[in-house]
């Protein structure tokens, strides 16, 4: 678990890490780049996949999820089109939205810059996994009272990235949250309510709530 | 009887207070099945191949080595393109159907055309590039306001450009073409009448089309019709008898699928020795694509200037075309219009809040303006904060003080609802509306709600499907005013229904009776009463359905509605001088829109207007390559959106209770969305000392402005 964990923040996939490292901006190419040249690895070592489809196993949201997808195929079109989980939006399609954010053995991840067959082996979380409308988690209870929703199309990919980063920075500053959440984007203008959730979520941590 | 008329404030027990939207728990789980999101059994991906020239002629499609792709099952082209011109990089040639997203994808980028370019034009920002006529419109005499020697008179140049809509959900739909009938789930502002004519594309009639749009991930006035993919999804799902899922690519949504237009402009103000506005001549001129131009309203607000002149220049040029983005033209006059102003006074050394004050009888509503203006003023801590242009404090950072003022309609379109009361005490709204993230499905539950006295939450809305009772598309802030009416009226006479049927039963007159805390009581006895599901028992077998209507006229003369509102914005922003870039500190917003339905989420309209106008005062650009005629900036990393901490503290204050409540209910989607760009301007200015003339206000443009006050200081 943690070898994978570590390979997988290495290889540049990692959300928060990457774009700690560039900055938001620019993420998209260099994420590419980096990808290929893990995948690349992967295939000198493995042996070549594909061009055909390949059968693979995804854990996902705990449960192992068969399917054949082709090599090309990301881990968010698997998701979407192939197991009709179709909380992860397809925005940019290319690691610049966060609509499409997952969680990859806790972390945050861009599932459009991930295939599906480097998902292999890793406990993939989705927004499915998070709660259901009449279960739902103290986060997306949160994006519900403060309303930090409106078209509610970014909202999946925000939901399981605060979820991530709520955890990890329970009292955030500003600086936290521009790192930690600069990498999902809203068109309706929900950021007051997001906003809304983190302090709140402070205020819990400091049993202000 | 029960009567239609909104009830008093003493009396409502959800109209007006901070209501969660109802479809808050399905959309924060994922469980929202968007118009993206179907996915229909033996459902195929259709691509699109589109031109890559600004302008060319399309030749022979070849479409031999796409087909052997394997998993491709069917390719659109038609007897119009091959040979027709395309006007603008991503017209569509041709599509491709395939088992797979990628297989299409794969298929779509081995159609071969035959292009023949021509020669293009996409720029748009030289007046010297317009085309046709130009416009003229003259009240007063500009030149004879402009001669008299007490007129201060200030000259400048401003401009905005081309920006898109950006809609997270791109455009697209998935179609079913099934045993004649054609099932479509498009992402949509306009469900009732988005078909219209679809059908004739492929022979089916107008009662054969089935929309269905839950939800829906932006429109922001592109989304209306079913444009081109919306007959190419049919004709692909005929051809194959088999669903076609087709959503734009993100790159052809910004190119292609929504612009607003540009508005650049020379503009002359003149003031009187007392700062009242004499005069205003203005040249506009901007593109609005490959269609025509409307020049943008120049004096906005101040709408009375005695003397005033608007010449409209309209360039066409090789782009995507226009389409309505939220408050058409507003934006654009308010920007151009209150720079210009401002710069006037400033000229004079006249205090912003005290010009804008002062000259309040030239606008429509100076009474509210005032209101707002005192109440934003206070909000923002003007008095405090508030210094003449140029902040003369030391160090590099300037902070600086702006305003804006706003207006828009707003009435309720036509709209029709239907409210069924079961025997078993359920209660159905349906309604051929749509909620594109703005809470129509819970404005609805509210209405339906408080007229029966029930919870919200006991009310089942089903919008979003064509067979639901026709109501108008969400556009220019008319849904509010148009659903809030119908469901009133269908509620109220399914009450009355209702009542009628307890009358005897409980031995008193219909119109002795209410529906209040989930009972049914006496007005002047309250006491006697019984609980609401033991009144719908007396129904018998039968439910009772009702319909309201709302027919506009008709709800403005019973004070239901109304339209015409104002609003205005004051932003505090820094500006490093050294490095050009611009930080939000602070933004206030004060909106009125008649009766609120719930403040909560007419609160979170106005966040979302704020937010999505420092976006576009800051960052957005459609940035075009004049040689290639390509939009550059296709993608989510350089056509940039505001993100999380880029939007400062932000303060909303909705204007209720009495002179607003009475008025009924207005919309408010566009209102605050018209006054970001101007307000930031002006802070911007207040700021640095100079005006920084063209949003966005990049950096780049922030040090070429200060470059240029230095030169001529």
């Amino acid at each position: 678990m943690s070898e994978n964990h570590d390979s997988l923040t290495s290889s540049g996939v990692s959300r928060r890490g990457f774009l700690k490292g560039i900055g938001i901006g620019a993420a998209a190419t260099g994420l590419v780049t980096t990808m290929q040249t893990a995948s690349e690895a992967d295939a000198a070592e493995n042996g070549i996949l594909g061009p055909g489809e390949i059968p693979i196993t995804l854990k996902i949201n705990g449960k192992d999820r068969k399917l054949k997808v082709e090599p090309r195929v990301t881990l968010l079109d698997a998701l979407r089109n192939r197991l009709d989980l179709t909380g992860a939006k397809k925005v940019c399609d290319r690691g610049t939205c966060g609509a499409c954010t997952v969680l990859v053995d806790g972390h945050p991840v861009y599932s459009c810059s991930l295939l599906a067959v480097e998902a292999e082996g890793r406990a993939i979380t989705t927004i499915e996994g998070l709660g259901t409308p009449s279960r739902m988690s103290d986060v997306q209870k949160s994006f519900v009272h403060h309303d930090a929703q409106q078209c509610g199309f970014c909202t999946p990919g925000f939901v399981v990235a605060c979820t991530a980063f709520l955890k990890q920075n329970p009292n955030p500053t500003m600086g936290d949250l521009r790192d930690g959440l600069g990498g999902n984007l809203c068109r309706c203008g929900t950021y007051a309510g997001i906003l809304e959730v983190a302090l709140a979520t402070a205020k819990a941590a400091k049993g202000e709530a | 009887m029960a009567k239609v008329d909104w009830p008093a404030a003493d009396k409502r027990s959800l109209i007006g207070k901070r209501i969660e939207r109802v479809d808050g728990p399905v959309k924060a789980t994922g469980a929202a099945k968007y118009s993206f999101d179907q996915n229909l059994p033996g459902m195929l991906w259709a691509k699109l191949v589109v031109c890559p020239y600004a302008r060319a002629e399309i030749g022979e499609i070849d479409t031999t080595a796409a087909a052997a792709v394997p998993g491709v099952v069917s390719i659109w082209t038609d007897d119009k393109t091959g040979g027709s011109e395309a006007q603008y990089v991503g017209q569509i040639v041709a599509a491709v159907a395939a088992e797979t997203e990628e297989a299409a994808q794969e298929a779509a980028r081995l159609v071969k055309v035959a292009y023949t370019p021509k020669p293009h034009q996409v720029l748009d920002n030289k007046a010297e590039l317009s085309t046709g006529q130009p416009s003229k419109r003259e009240n007063g005499s500009v030149d004879k306001a402009f001669a008299e020697p007490d007129t201060n008179i200030t000259q400048g140049e401003y401009g905005l450009p081309v920006i898109t809509h950006c809609c997270l959900e791109s455009h697209g739909q998935v179609t079913s073409v099934k045993d004649g009938e054609l099932y479509i789930w498009p992402s949509t502002q306009n469900v009732s009448r988005y078909s219209d004519r679809l059908g004739d594309a492929v022979d089916i009639p107008q009662n054969k089309i089935h929309v269905d749009c839950q939800y829906m991930g932006g429109g922001f006035g592109s989304k209306f019709n079913y444009d081109k993919w919306g007959t190419i999804g049919a004709a692909l799902s005929k051809k194959t008898g088999r669903p076609v899922k087709l959503m734009l690519e993100r790159d052809l949504e910004l190119a292609t699928a929504g612009n607003r237009p540009s508005a650049y402009a020379k503009i002359k103000v003149g003031l009187a020795k007392d700062g009242t506005i004499k005069a205003v001549d203005a040249e506009v001129w901007g593109t609005g694509g490959n269609g025509g131009y409307q020049p943008p309203p120049v004096p906005y607000v101040f709408s009375k200037v005695a003397n005033q002149r608007l010449i409209g220049k309209g360039i066409r040029t090789n782009r995507g075309g226009q389409r309505a983005w939220r408050a058409p033209n507003h934006p654009q006059g308010c920007f151009l219009t209150m720079s210009a102003l401002d710069d006037a006074a400033a000229a004079m050394g006249i205090d912003s809040l005290e010009f804008f004050m002062h000259n309040l009888p030239l606008t429509d509503r100076p009474d509210v303006y005032a209101e707002e203006l005192t109440i934003a003023a206070n909000l923002i801590d003007y008095r405090k904060k508030a210094h003449p242009r140029g902040d003369k404090t030391a160090g590099p950072v300037k902070r600086g003080l702006g305003i804006s003022l706003h207006t828009w309609g707003g009435m309720g379109h036509p709209s029709e609802c239907d409210v069924t009361i079961q025997p078993d005490g359920s209660v159905e709204a349906k309604i051929g509306s749509q909620d594109l993230g703005v809470g129509t499905r819970t404005a609805i539950a509210i209405v339906v709600g408080e007229t029966l006295g029930l919870p919200h939450t006991a009310i089942d809305v089903k919008l979003g499907k064509s067979e639901y009772p026709a109501s108008g598309a969400s556009g220019g802030s008319t849904t509010i005013g148009g659903i809030s009416v119908s469901s009133r009226m269908a509620a109220t006479a399914a009450l009355n229904a209702l009542l009628d049927a307890a009358a005897k039963p409980l031995g008193v007159p219909a119109d002795s009776l209410e529906a209040v805390g989930g009972q049914i009581r006496q007005i002047d006895k309250t006491s006697h009463a019984i609980s609401w599901k033991r009144a719908c028992a007396l129904l018998g077998p039968n439910p009772i359905t009702k319909r309201g209507a709302n027919v506009p006229g008709e709800s403005e003369k019973a004070k239901l509605i109304s339209q015409g509102v104002g609003g205005v914005q004051m932003a505090d922003v820094s500006v490093d001088t050294e490095t050009g870039i611009v930080t939000m500190n602070e933004f206030v917003a004060v909106q009125d829109c008649g009766l609120i339905i719930d403040l909560k989420l007419a609160e979170s309209q106005v966040y979302g207007a704020m937010i999505m106008g420092i976006t576009w005062a800051l960052f957005e650009e459609a940035v075009y390559d004049a040689k290639t005629g390509r939009m550059l900036n296709a993608d989510m990393e350089f056509y940039r959106l505001a993100g999380l901490t880029d939007v400062g503290k932000l303060k909303v204050h909705m204007m209720t209770g009495k002179g607003y409540d009475d008025r009924g209910v207005i919309g408010l989607g566009e209102p605050p969305a018209v006054s970001p760009g101007a307000a930031i301007a002006n802070a911007v200015a207040n700021a640095c000392g100079v005006r920084v003339p063209y949003l966005p206000l990049t950096p780049d443009r922030v040090i070429t402005a200060l470059s240029k006050g230095r030169g001529a200081a």
